[in-house]
């Protein structure tokens, strides 16, 4: 009884078993828990510098200890710092890159589950060739596209709008990939038959059998799209080119350009220092870190190591 | 026995006959297809095109330039520097992070504690900052000024943030702010990966007294080869393409680094301050069978593919 209950609390969660053969001798988990330590250090650090550092002023960053914390009042301070360059253009910039993304989500979840539905359920002529080209499109490098897709833009006058970075953000071959190779497991065909049997069309069929499956699917993708796109950076950068349609990322960029607030000799009025900058980097960090800790453990450990198996 | 073939003779003919002539599968697919002609096949074919085109107050004259791109592309000045700085920058990140992660699962993974999924949460956060914020929080953290590690930059005898950032540090620099974001990632895949190790093999091994590290060694790195392998040839070609942590750091204007340090800022600088954009094409083509040629190569000499 004892014994079970042991078992069960160390191993049944998530699969292997605290294995005997791997109880290590001493000086090995030393080395291991040291070199795991300095990792631990190279990773974590940083991200609480980062947390910390708008609470104090640029000249606390200077002279008070690397890991302190200021206090609320100044984190209140640097907000207003950071609030005011551009009238509040980093509200709008999060915005824009909230609603670039999400719009962008919408449409690439969209396309990938129809479209991989339609290829693994259905024959249809040029269906090869549409998944070839879509494992061709996956490994093309964005930048290799971007060039040609502004020129192309430009062609019909879109430059500069949002349409020009939402519709390719929308374009999603991996999704479709992933939905495709999904819906092949998932679905056996016998199901479909059985659903157009009772007479079902081919589209109530997807929305009574195919749609209720994919939950997990809607998930993985949303994930892997919303991450990759909420802080893209070249294909906007390329794009967009004024005050009015540029996101966070390039914003960003643009602030620490045109305000020099981390030359450590620049003798600059503006009020954008160090920890303002600081702050500006924690916003565009704070949406994917929430996603990435509620999603961790579904997302990653599970469905997407399971989906590059096989 | 000959039931069974008889049901699954049934199915299949089924298949093929209520598919044959039907149009749906294209209509679940078209929306998809419609982007992906968009912005998949024609920014593809277009960019050959512009290989060979001139440009004249941004109006493409197609197939006028005859091989000028070319010339013009492969007699720059800055190609020698670009490139030698790219070759340095991928000699330093892709065996290193290859190998690291792999170290940093493998550790992880020789004991499976509450404290071993911990640190993988750890290391897989900083994620988050992937882009612009790793590349400024980066420079932070090499401003002996600001840097919780300054007694380790003073220590390797850098004063100010003009050292630590300069032009011999940046290869490693870059390497560092990809590691930061990106290894996470591959350590929690490479971990999922060991996993699947059958437990009865590392048992085994273990009675035949197997150290952890010949174990993980002999044992689990083989088998956890596929993931080693893919990780190669996308961070490969995913490094090739290095833009924002250069781009940002000449934005950030904390210490002198050239305007073009890599191929595709090179790229950039034709395209939209010359308006050379089959100049740029040349160069983007340039990179892209670069990445492609290492994909093969790795491919070539291992045996992913063969099972």
């Amino acid at each position: 009884m004892a014994l079970s209950s042991r078992r069960r609390i160390l191993g049944d969660r998530t699969g292997p078993r605290l294995a005997i053969g791997e109880r290590l001798p001493w000086h090995t988990n030393i080395v291991r828990r040291i070199v795991l330590a300095i990792f631990a250090v190279f990773w974590v650090v940083p991200v609480i510098w980062l947390v910390l550092a708008p609470s104090k002023t640029d000249n606390e960053l200077l002279d008070r200890a690397p890991l302190a914390w200021g206090s609320w009042e100044q984190l209140g301070e640097t907000w207003t710092d950071l609030y005011s360059f551009n009238d509040g253009a980093i509200l709008d910039w999060a915005l824009r890159s909230l609603v670039y993304a999400l719009t962008a989500l919408v449409i690439a979840v969209g396309t990938s589950i129809l479209a991989g539905y339609g290829l693994a359920t259905r024959d249809f002529a040029g269906k090869r060739a549409i998944l070839a080209l879509t494992l061709v499109t996956m490994i093309l490098p964005v930048s290799a596209t971007v060039l040609p897709l502004f020129l192309g833009m430009n062609f019909v006058g879109l430059l500069n709008t949002p349409i020009s970075v939402i519709l390719p953000m929308g374009f999603f071959p991996f999704g479709t990939y992933l939905a495709y190779i999904y819906y092949r497991r998932s679905l056996p065909p016998s199901l479909l038959e059985a659903a157009s049997i009772d007479g079902a069309s081919h589209w109530q069929a997807f929305r009574k059998v195919g749609l209720p499956l994919s939950k997990p699917l809607l998930g993985l993708l949303a994930f892997l799209n919303f991450t990759v796109n909420w802080n893209r950076f070249f294909l906007p950068f390329v794009m967009l080119n004024s005050a009015d349609t540029i996101n966070l990322p390039v914003g960003l960029n643009a602030l620490v350009q045109s305000t020099s607030a981390l030359r450590p000799t620049f003798l600059g009025s503006t009020p954008i220092k160090r920890p303002e900058v600081a702050l500006a980097s924690l916003i565009l960090a704070i949406p994917v870190a929430i996603v990435f800790i509620l999603a961790q453990k579904y997302v990653i450990t599970g469905s997407l190591t399971g989906a590059t198996k096989d | 026995m000959r039931r069974v073939s008889r049901i699954e003779g049934f199915a299949n003919d089924r298949r093929q006959a209520g598919t044959s002539r039907d149009l749906s599968g294209l209509a679940f697919t078209s929306s998809y297809l419609v982007l992906l002609v968009l912005f998949g096949v024609f920014p593809g074919v277009y960019a050959v095109f512009l290989l060979f085109a001139e440009f004249d107050q941004g109006t493409p004259r197609f197939f006028e330039a005859g091989l000028e791109n070319f010339r013009i592309a492969f007699t720059d000045f800055r190609l020698g520097e670009v490139t030698l700085n790219l070759a340095k920058f991928l000699a330093v990140s892709v065996p290193l992070g290859v190998f690291l992660v792999t170290l940093l699962a493998v550790l992880l993974h020789m004991r499976r504690s509450r404290g071993a999924a911990v640190l993988r949460t750890l290391y897989f956060v900083p994620a988050a900052l992937a882009g612009v914020p790793a590349v400024l929080l980066t420079i932070f953290m090499f401003d002996p000024n600001v840097s919780p590690f300054a007694p380790l930059l003073r220590m390797l005898g850098n004063e100010s943030v003009v050292n630590t950032l300069s032009q011999g540090n940046l290869p490693t620099i870059f390497m560092i702010i990809s590691f930061f974001a990106g290894a996470g990632a591959w350590i929690a895949i490479f971990y999922g990966g060991l996993n699947a190790v059958p437990q009865e093999l590392i048992e085994a091994s273990v009675v035949d007294g197997a150290s952890p590290w010949q174990l993980a060694w002999h044992l689990k790195v083989p088998m956890i080869k596929p993931y080693i392998i893919y990780m190669l040839v996308i961070v490969f070609a995913g490094n090739v393409q290095l833009f924002a942590e250069p781009q940002v750091l000449k934005a950030a204007a904390v210490a002198p680094i050239s305007p073009t340090w890599s191929p595709n800022q090179l790229a950039f600088s034709f395209a939209f301050e010359l308006g050379l954009f089959g100049v740029a094409a040349v160069i983007s083509l340039a990179m892209l069978i670069v990445g492609l040629l290492a994909a093969a190569i790795v491919l070539r000499f291992t045996d992913l593919f063969r099972t």
